[in-house]
């Protein structure tokens, strides 16, 4: 195979990631700018670092982000489990009832629009609060079953596709060297697919954490997560908080990403290496 | 097949374990829900908490009553806000979407073709503003967008233009939201189908006299079309119902459905209509789901 590419592609493809990374270094730039018109850049007093301080001193954005993560890490465990259960379900028993329709069901989460998924949760949790008084009002358990249901689909396509692209040869050695199938779940396959399940537990706990749609309609008074905060704060326009705010989040993200790549590319080495 | 054979040990009860917990809670959380919007979008709007009347009620004669009202639906096409908002919507979608694939095919293509180690970087880049908080990276646009943003100032230093260009609330800034926030989405199904192309398929297209676009027209493209497919919808239905880019970057005049449901259900109060809306929405984009779940699985066939 040769790895020619033209100078089209070529150009091609720094304009492409210019486009997608020059909005995210704008604002790690301008998180440094003194002057609160946020896009002038004030160089008699930058860079300063005068709004990180307010940021970490901001109760109302503390307090969001607080919500936002206890939510993030209870649907991300959740997530996991439904999602874990269901790829392997899915890739692993290749004919049962309701196959065709667990598959549909774990597939239409990922393109349903939000805003339809978030006002059917709510008028169910309404409805099951008439009929049998559980859920009583909305808040952190109603929006994290709302987001357990929509990132559990993503968990389950991870896990699924890393199944999917997994010999069963060593679950079969170990079943027929008389392992029960339970045994075999927890010494082969959970090792196996555990690169997947981190990183679904990771995908989940972002997509909670960045949920506003699904939140603002299951959300009930006094729990407003952060995006609810921040779409509020930006809809009045532009502030230096903000873009504190997306740095830091860019900040995490990246070292975790570069982390868990590096962490993975060096299990898969390990794993192609002879034993 | 030996893998039937040997699982079949499973035995009915520990498979139906397995699977009974992910179905019974996406049964229960995900398409029950869909039957209450329904009810819902035949009720009447009413001044109460919740605000919609019962459907099924006892009356004083102990009879059982049935209110099945289309009102809503009425409503939904007499008023031509409704109409105009989903074909805009469905315009919007469709334009964004033939962009992403404008701008994201070259780059699957290129990541695909390039040596091992550049790809693994060049995807872990396609990936990470995927990782990062959606609207915050549509905040970002405001900030490049606005009169006196980024893009303005650039370009009014640079002496190209003397007044600041309108951008920001604008049509346009919506697109480029919209592109943006979904280009991984493009990028990466085309990745995935192109990575597993036979590239001595081209060579061979070469040698026997094809131009490079000419190959490129004649095989590369029929051989990727599942990618394009199940990207674009990725893309299409989503960006259909969107609410987040248009209300930060369209403007007050931005008319989409998402935002109308929206509107309806939190500023009106009118939950019967958004109902309405969201089951209008549903009609439109169940066909599109169930052929981009065709399309996934003759992909995932495709790759045994």
């Amino acid at each position: 195979m040769n790895y020619r590419r033209s100078y089209f592609i070529i150009t091609c493809i720094a304009f492409g990631f210019a486009f997608l990374y020059i909005p995210i270094l704008s604002m790690v730039v301008f998180s440094f700018n003194a002057s609160k018109l946020v896009t002038v850049w004030d160089s008699a007093n930058s860079p300063t670092l005068k709004w990180y301080y307010s940021l970490l001193h901001n109760e109302e954005i503390l307090d969001a982000a607080w919500i936002s993560l206890k939510v993030a890490v209870i649907n991300a465990s959740g997530a996991v489990i439904l999602g874990t259960l269901a790829g392997f379900g899915l890739a692993r028993f290749t004919r049962f009832r309701g196959r065709f329709t667990l598959n549909a069901m774990t597939t239409a989460p990922l393109v349903m629009p939000e805003v339809i998924t978030g006002l059917s949760l709510l008028l169910l949790f309404v409805a099951m609060e008439q009929l049998i008084g559980w859920p009583a009002g909305r808040g952190l358990t109603t929006m994290t079953i709302g987001h357990m249901t929509f990132s559990m689909a993503y968990v389950t396509v991870v896990v699924q596709s890393r199944l999917a692209s997994f010999d069963t040869a060593l679950e079969e050695a170990a079943m027929d060297l008389g392992a029960r199938p339970l045994k075999v779940f927890f010494v082969i396959t959970l090792p196996i697919i555990f690169p997947a399940i981190l990183s679904g537990w990771l995908l989940a706990f972002t997509l909670s954490w960045d949920d506003l749609v699904i939140s603002s309609f299951t959300s009930g008074p006094g729990s407003s997560t952060l995006p609810m905060v921040v779409f509020s704060k930006v809809r009045l326009g532009v502030s230096p908080e903000i873009n504190v705010l997306a740095t830091i989040t860019i900040t995490v993200v990246t070292l975790m990403i570069v982390a868990v790549s590096f962490w993975m590319a060096r299990a898969s080495r390990l794993e192609k290496a002879p034993v | 097949m030996r893998r039937t054979h040997t699982l079949r040990r499973f035995g009915i009860t520990g498979r139906g374990l397995v699977v009974a917990l992910p179905y019974v809670w996406l049964l229960l959380f995900f398409v029950v829900p869909f039957a209450i919007v329904l009810k819902i979008s035949f009720s009447d709007v009413d001044l109460a908490i919740p605000p919609y009347k019962p459907l099924i009620e006892w009356t004083a004669k102990n009879a059982l009553a049935i209110k099945i009202n289309l009102n809503n639906y009425a409503f939904l096409f007499t008023d031509s806000l409704y109409l105009n908002a989903l074909v805009n919507s469905i315009k919007v979608a469709f334009i964004s979407t033939l962009l992403c694939l404008a701008v994201g095919y070259p780059m699957a293509y290129g990541i695909a073709r390039s040596t091992p180690s550049t790809r693994n970087l060049l995807l872990l880049l396609v990936i990470l503003p995927f990782w990062t908080s959606l609207l915050l990276r549509v905040y970002a646009w405001i900030g490049l967008l606005k009169a006196n943003g980024v893009i303005n100032n650039v370009l009014i230093s640079l002496g190209l233009i003397h007044e600041p260009l309108t951008m920001l609330y604008t049509p346009f800034a919506m697109y480029v939201g919209i592109v943006y926030s979904y280009l991984p989405f493009m990028i990466l199904p085309l990745y995935a189908n192109l990575e597993k192309m036979d590239w001595q398929l081209l060579e061979a297209a070469e040698d026997l006299g094809c131009r490079p676009y000419q190959a490129f027209y004649k095989i590369t493209l029929p051989l990727s079309r599942n990618g394009m497919l199940a990207g674009s919808m990725l893309v299409f239905i989503p960006a259909v119902g969107e609410f987040v880019i248009p209300a930060l970057l369209g403007g007050p005049n931005a008319l989409m459905i998402g935002r109308v449901l929206w509107d309806e259900f939190f500023s009106n109060r009118a939950w019967p209509v958004a109902s309405a809306v969201a089951i209008l929405l549903l009609i439109i984009l169940v066909p599109f789901m169930m052929w981009y779940q065709s399309v996934q699985a003759r992909e995932s066939a495709g790759a045994r």
